[in-house]
């Protein structure tokens, strides 16, 4: 009865979304049929060393920013001061690992005493395959000849962490405690955590400068939300029988705090450790770009001299920098569980190995601090023992690749580009300006509901003003056409994984290791793909975001009641019949919030392709921080940015709301069928 | 032969000052639900308050008296508003209205130290879902409530230790709750609330999540512990066979509201109205009623040759010597003759139990 009752709503949705189609179908063959005669008028062009009145004004804006920075009290006492105590910081960890320090040609501690210590702390807080893996990992970036790079974006990374967990943690159990600060909080995070990365750079360096103290504070801003949310989450979850259990017991808020939410909530709160550190070394490598030292330093000039093999050997160093903290912190999680549990013996027995690999990290630590063997990792200069050759190796690869599969990259490329990208570029951006407002507002209406139409108008409006009318179309046509591909991909392995749990098993992990990847360094591979343009960006862009959307929609298709889907098999429905019509429908929330999460991680990334000739707002961007004339362009690109991803996000997030009230509909329907 | 459900010695002592008395109680959760005691909207129905107001009557206008070791319980359907009773006792919830004195003392007047001082060694809590600490072996779950007190580490483990032994766990103190079977886990539970050694021991339906032969053995658990230790004990529960075993006296509610309190006899004897009744219709009887309950007045022609029995002897427990004697029994109560018992009164008990 049920099952029967749900596939009817379904369908009933799907007349729904069939007429809605229809409209947003209508609206597009308007469109083009205006966009005949219109072409070319009105398109708000600017060449790119144009500027636009608002972009001298913020030119200005930057100007006297500088020039007050050294009267200004709020420059003295609010923006330097952190920037100073977060330099001081940074710095103090550069010199223990990176840096040459307190007059010595090395660091405090050199590449023995590093490897040892991380050895160690893997142990310490995980086990001994971690510990394993944690040697053999940082080896390798002296092997690959990056030591001082990786120190340096591990130093970064550190300091932000350090900094987002000594705020974080108490922040998350405060909101964890206060509903009145989780309301206050929740949309402050939301906003973080749904900026372009890459935007909110510039920014900050106009308050905190160019260097390792902006880099870590712009990594805060990324990074802090996951530990506050979850741990708040953590607390939260915790169950109230026990929480009341120790109340009956006369515990005070502090007891409590210390012996029941905390402990509970332990496991939880590593995992926001985790995806916060995760978080931090990814944004460490984009901040390469206000001049943050270490491995991004190292990706970026190659992108921009196209070094296929450097970019590649660096952009391996960083992700197996992600392995490992990933690995270490999640063994740190499963830790949680299993150190309670231990009985005395195996207490014992860790304590020993503890205490051996204590004495042998003091020996490294000594060794390191004294001789210089064991301070600078031994090898060439340039490359490292195996770096070099990795390099070469890539290169040639790449260069292979180009010359005899460039029929087959070519047809790809220009499949995608001749049939998709320039045909929507074109209508996108050659629009009058009014009539690609009218259209979106349109098109908004029909799939989100009136109440989105004044939002999405004044993100337009905001467009037309910010000057870059033309280059956000672009970047808009090339955020759609990779959607559209995430989506496709999205569907399709999704629907294969949840319908099977073997493709589940085999998959999942892939992609879980795909999303702890820095966003940068998924450009590499496809830089020696393709080359550099647009192209590129794309492709990375697809496969930054595929993994989130084919996740939601994998779980969203498990998530269909088992009972429904049998009613469906029961009466004769084919796996495709099935598929598209009983498991899709029912699963609709979660494609909207994998459509909605996949805009918003391709255009993050689409902004970052900038670096390797994706053009139009990326490229702004990336220009505003090395050309000081086109700063305030840059700024500009920077905010058309995030207007388009809230105009994006927005829009798709109210569509997902109207199926989610309409799934409720249906749920409440169920009930009193049931 | 199985044993009585409740038998005759565990009549309350009643003497001294009560353990807890509680008057005019009220708990209404909701929008501005201090607006609704003492105003006519009390004495809307709770649906209709609900309509009104939002408001839920969890608790309405309740009051009675616990006498020190006595085993009060506390019955009534699910939503009766049993637990925010109970939780309204020891201050876990907040009562609107109504005074609460515990051994004499203000409850609602005590300051959140005092409160928490009460809390600490006055009395302590079972709960349904046991609400142990999963991250805590058994022993250190014995000893929490100990160890929030700032009892020092060996002597809170002796002391965890003797419990542990009362309440039948030797051999588990290193478990984890997880280990454990349910029964196992509320022994645990209550173990944490006997080690602080209170006076007054709250359950909130401790059973119901345990299956009925588990059940069966930790009612008999609370009654040797009762046995044994002495403490007031205040026992909510939904099931009557639970609450006429285990309690001295017997409070049901309903809709938030007290509809009947008495002794088990009297509330199947004589229940206030048809919902008792019908709560009580499936109860056996003789398995509950004293003769009192059956008894007739002496009438003159009486022949006054026959055994003697007890007013609070059970009806089952009189059957063999009404039925064996040709003479009515006499029943005494403190060694007057107060009625008489034949052997017609016996089976209109016994009949109306097979029908
Ligand atoms: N925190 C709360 N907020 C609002 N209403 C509540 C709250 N706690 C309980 N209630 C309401 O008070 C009424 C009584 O609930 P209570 O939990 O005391 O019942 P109960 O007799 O213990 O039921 P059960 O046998 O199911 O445990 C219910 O209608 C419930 O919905
Ligand atoms: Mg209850």
């Amino acid at each position: 009865m049920t099952a029967l009752a749900g596939t009817a709503a379904s369908v009933r949705r799907r007349a729904g979304g069939l007429t809605r189609g229809w409209l947003v179908g209508g609206v597009v063959a308007v469109w083009v049929l205006l966009w005949i005669p219109l072409r070319g008028r009105d398109t708000l062009a600017l060449s790119t060393s144009e500027l636009s009145p608002l972009h001298e004004r913020l030119n200005d804006l930057r100007d006297a920013i500088n020039n007050t920075r050294g009267s200004s009290p709020v420059f003295s006492a609010f923006f330097d001061v952190i920037r100073e105590s977060v330099d001081a910081l940074t710095v103090f960890l550069q010199s223990l690992i990176s840096q040459p320090a307190y007059g010595r040609p090395v660091p405090l501690i050199g590449w023995l005493g590093v490897v040892a210590v991380a050895t160690f702390g893997a142990y310490a807080v995980g086990n001994l395959r971690v510990a394993a893996l944690t040697a053999a990992g940082f080896t390798s970036f002296g092997l690959l000849g990056f030591w001082q790079q990786s120190m340096d974006t591990l130093a970064l990374t550190l300091a932000a962490v350090l900094i987002c967990l000594a705020i974080g943690i108490p922040l998350g159990i405060w909101a964890g405690l206060s509903d009145r600060l989780n309301r206050v909080l929740t949309p402050v995070l939301d906003f973080m955590q749904t900026m372009p990365t890459f935007v909110y750079l510039a920014p900050l360096t106009l308050f905190f400068l160019i260097g390792p103290a902006s880099g870590v504070i712009a990594t805060l801003i990324y990074a802090m939300p996951p530990v506050i949310r979850i741990t708040a989450h953590g607390i939260r979850s915790v169950a109230p029988s026990s929480v009341e259990a120790g109340t009956s017991l006369g515990a005070t808020r502090w007891q409590l705090l210390r012996s029941v939410r905390v402990p509970l909530a332990k496991r939880t709160i590593v995992l926001g450790i985790n995806q916060t550190v995760m978080c931090a070394l990814s944004m460490v490598t984009i901040a390469a770009l206000i001049d943050a030292p270490g491995l991004g330093q190292v990706v970026l000039r190659a992108l921009q001299t196209l070094d296929v093999g450097t970019a590649f050997s660096a952009g391996l160093a960083i992700v197996i920098m992600a392995i490992v903290l990933d690995r270490v912190t999640t063994a740190a999680r499963d830790r949680v569980e299993t150190q309670y549990r231990m009985g005395p013996r195996a207490r014992g027995r860790r304590r020993v190995v503890l205490a051996g690999l204590g004495v042998l990290t003091a020996v490294a630590l000594y060794l390191s601090y004294t001789y210089v063997w064991a301070a600078f990792f031994p090898g060439p200069e340039r490359g490292g023992a195996v770096g070099g050759e990795v390099a070469d190796g890539v290169t040639r690869a790449s260069d292979w690749v180009q010359l005899n599969l460039g029929a087959v990259t070519d047809a790809v490329r220009n499949a995608i580009s001749y049939g998709l990208l320039n045909p929507l570029q074109s209508l996108i951006a050659d629009s009058p300006w009014y009539l690609v407002s009218a259209v979106v507002l349109a098109i908004a209406w029909i799939v989100a509901g009136p109440r989105i139409v004044p939002t999405a108008a004044v993100c337009l409006g905001l467009l037309v003003g910010s000057g870059l009318w033309q280059e956000a179309m672009v970047t808009l046509a090339a955020t759609l056409v990779a959607t559209v591909i995430v989506m496709a991909l999205g569907v399709v392995v999704g629907v294969w994984m949840g319908r099977s749990d073997r493709a589940d098993g085999l998959i999942r992990p892939t992609l879980d290791a795909a999303q702890v990847m820095p966003a940068f360094v998924y450009l590499v591979p496809f830089l020696g793909l393709f080359g550099a343009s647009r192209f590129t960006a794309i492709v990375a862009a697809v496969v930054f975001a595929a993994p989130v959307a084919i996740k939601l929609v994998a779980d969203g298709i498990r998530g269909v009641p088992a009972t429904v889907v049998e009613a469906a098999v029961s009466s004769g429905s084919s796996a495709w019949q099935v598929i598209t019509k009983v498991q899709l429908p029912l699963a609709r929330q979660s494609v909207t919030l994998a459509a909605n999460q996949g805009l918003i991680y391709v255009l993050s990334m689409v902004v970052v392709g900038g670096l390797v000739g994706a053009g139009a707002l990326g490229y702004l961007v990336v220009a505003g921080f090395s050309q000081s004339d086109l700063y305030g362009k840059g700024l500009a690109a920077g905010l058309a940015v995030v207007l388009l991803g809230v105009l994006l996000d927005r829009t798709t997030q109210a569509a997902a709301r109207r199926l989610d009230a309409g799934a409720a509909h249906r749920g409440l329907r169920k009930g009193k069928d049931s | 032969m199985p044993e009585p459900l409740i038998s005759a010695e565990r009549v309350p002592a009643g003497v001294g000052e009560p353990a807890l008395a509680v008057t005019d109680l009220w708990k209404v959760f909701g929008p501005r639900a201090d607006r609704v005691v003492g105003t006519p909207l009390a004495d809307l129905s709770r649906a209709d308050l609900m309509a009104q107001t939002g408001c839920v009557a969890a608790v309405r206008d309740i009051s009675f008296t616990v006498a020190p070791t006595e085993v009060f319980v506390v019955m009534g359907l699910s939503g009766s508003g049993k637990s925010t009773l109970v939780r309204c006792l020891t201050r876990l919830v907040e009562p609107t209205s109504g005074t609460v004195l515990v051994e004499g003392e203000d409850l609602r007047g005590a300051d959140a130290k005092r409160l928490r001082d009460l809390r600490r060694h006055r009395f302590a809590m079972v709960f349904q879902h046991f609400g142990l600490l999963p991250h805590r072996r058994v022993l250190d779950n014995i000893a929490y409530g100990l160890e929030i007190r700032g009892v020092s580490r060996t002597e809170r483990y002796r002391r965890a230790g003797e419990v542990l032994d009362l309440v039948g766990l030797t051999g588990h103190a290193d478990h984890f709750p997880d280990q454990l079977s349910g029964g196992m886990q509320q022994r645990v539970g209550l173990g944490r609330a006997l080690a602080v050694d209170p006076r007054i021991l709250f359950f909130d339906e401790p059973f119901s999540a345990l299956d009925p032969l588990i059940r069966r053995d930790m009612q008999n658990e609370v009654l040797r512990l009762h046995h044994e230790v002495g403490k007031t004990m205040i026992f909510i529960t939904h099931d009557l066979h639970e609450a006429l075993r285990l309690g001295d006296r017997i409070l049901i509610m309903r809709d938030g509201a007290a509809v009947q309190i008495g002794r088990p006899d009297e509330v199947v004897g004589a229940p206030a109205d048809d919902y008792v009744r019908d709560f009580v219709a499936d109860v056996p009887k003789s398995h509950v009623l004293t003769i009192r309950w059956v008894m007739r007045p002496v009438r003159d022609d009486d022949p006054l040759d026959g055994p003697e029995l007890g007013a609070d002897v059970v009806v089952r427990d009189a059957v063999r010597a009404v039925l064996s004697s040709s003479a009515p029994v006499k029943v005494v109560h403190d060694g007057e003759l107060v009625g008489m018992v034949d052997d017609e009164a016996i089976l209109r008990v016994i009949v109306a139990e097979e029908q």
